[in-house]
């Protein structure tokens, strides 16, 4: 079924879209050289930046018409750096359902969630302590905690060496599965891609070039 | 009160002219400076003693509510040319907005209610009092526009990332609001705890030497001091409560610095 469907999408003169459409509950990664337009791609579906012309539909719905903050709330997204506030693991992963108006998470949900990013470290840690990768991983654990329909990723495992992104990967999609979940996910990895995607679309200097 | 004879006068200008000899002596190229600075002074003062004098020998309503809206109008060119980086038209509208009606608003309270002058454009009472409290709205604009321009432009990456978690724009800038509102207050919180053993305010000294009670002058100074508070307090809280949404755009997104 269809969630997501881009007709005639232009933003500035950086991204050009003729059609294409985002399945629900599947798993798309987003591969292409940087600068190609992949973030541009993924902040137009939750309204970060805005159309120059063309239109998006969400759930057939005109994307223009959603409320942004709610739209955000349902299509997650993870920025490239990882977002982490001063104080402790716990206080920094309740932050997503905190900002989307939600109910806090129990600290077993928050210690399930930290298992599936294989982050074995205690909740009351200091953030500060933490190595890029295991940032990373605080911030996917954020957003899998928010339980949205749609996750969009940036680069989400960039900081982690190939076999714990293998690791931290497949047991996130297999959450996301089994939740029946929407996920995009910008990589620089082939690899990644090959391995979990269920469609590779493949962004060259603003235009989708290979599907 | 001891009239200061024009060679007396004078003689105080002779700590200018120290200041000139350390200037040479230690090599510091600030002369032209201080003897400009010195100029303006004096003839900006002088021509405001005459137009006070006028207007308190000539009360009128029209006059005394033309003298406050200039003193406004002097305040938001003030603080315009003291901020740095560019004000977006926007952001110029909000601060005009917010000196005006957050210090008038503070004023007509303190005049009418605290100190309930009569008649109510007494030039008297109203200029000195309302040059208080707009400069120290000016200065706490000032300090707490810049703090919040700072943060919004150093903190994009974490703005951005908090609306892509679904944080609304209010909930996103929060801590750097708060922050600029806090810079701005600080000053005046802090000068309420020198107050009386650091230094005599201007206020209290210059009633004191024009022969009033020390204890009349320490309750218009008091009650000044809270008067000022609260001009700082309500222009800036209008200042970083709407400055903010001018980053923003109508869909709640953090604008680019081109689009502002």
């Amino acid at each position: 079924m269809t969630l997501f469907h881009l007709q005639d999408v232009q933003f500035l003169d950086v991204l050009h879209v003729d059609e294409l459409t985002i399945e629900r509950g599947k798993t798309t990664c987003i591969v292409g050289t940087s600068g190609a337009g992949k973030s541009t791609l993924v902040r137009l579906l939750n309204r970060m930046n805005p159309l120059t012309s063309g239109t998006i539909t969400y759930e057939g719905v005109d994307l223009e018409t959603i409320d942004p903050v709610a739209l955000r709330r349902d299509v997650v997204m993870l920025a490239q750096t990882p977002l982490l506030f001063k104080g402790t693991v716990e206080e920094n992963v309740q932050k997503g359902v905190q900002f989307a108006e939600k109910e806090e998470k129990t600290k077993e949900e928050i210690a399930r969630a930290l298992e599936t990013v294989s982050l074995a470290i205690d909740g009351a840690t200091d953030v500060a302590k933490l190595s890029g990768g295991e940032k990373q991983r605080v911030a996917l654990a954020r957003v899998l905690l928010m339980d949205p329909n749609v996750y969009l990723l940036d680069e989400p495992t960039s900081a982690l060496d190939p076999g714990t992104e293998e690791e931290v990967m497949r047991a996130f999609l297999e959450e996301t599965k089994r939740r029946q979940q929407t996920v995009l996910i910008i990589t620089h990895s082939r690899d990644v891609a090959e391995q979990f995607a269920d469609r590779i679309i493949t962004v060259e200097k603003g235009r989708i070039v290979h599907d | 009160m001891i009239d200061i004879e024009l060679w007396r006068m004078l003689a105080a200008y002779g700590f200018v002219v120290l200041v000139l000899f350390i200037f040479q002596w230690r090599g510091i190229a600030r002369k032209t400076q201080l003897i400009v600075a010195t100029l303006r002074m004096t003839i900006q003062l002088m021509i405001a003693g005459y137009v006070l004098a006028y207007i308190f020998e000539h009360p009128h309503p029209l006059v005394v509510v033309g003298v406050v809206l200039g003193m406004v109008a002097f305040a938001i060119g003030t603080i315009y040319r003291r901020l740095d980086g560019p004000l977006s038209l926007r952001l110029k509208r909000v601060i005009a907005l917010s000196m005006a009606s957050g210090s008038i608003l503070a004023l007509v309270y303190f005049l009418g209610v605290v100190l309930h002058v009569t008649p109510w454009f007494e030039p008297r009472y109203v200029l000195p009092i309302a040059g208080m409290m707009i400069g120290n709205a000016m200065t706490g604009v000032t300090l707490g526009m810049q703090s919040l321009m700072t943060a919004m432009d150093e903190s994009r990456d974490t703005i951005e990332g908090s609306l892509m978690l679904g944080a609304t724009p209010e909930r996103a800038v929060k801590p750097y609001v708060d922050r600029a509102f806090d810079a701005a207050v600080l000053p005046t919180l802090n000068s309420f705890i020198g107050m009386g053993i650091v230094f005599l305010p201007g206020l209290m000294t210059g009633q004191i030497i024009a022969g009033a009670n020390p204890v009349t002058a320490i309750q218009y100074q008091i009650v000044t001091m809270l008067g000022v508070l609260g001009g700082v307090a309500m222009s800036v809280i209008l200042a970083t409560q709407l400055g903010y949404r001018t980053y923003f755009s109508k869909d709640a997104r953090l604008l680019r610095p081109d689009e502002r």
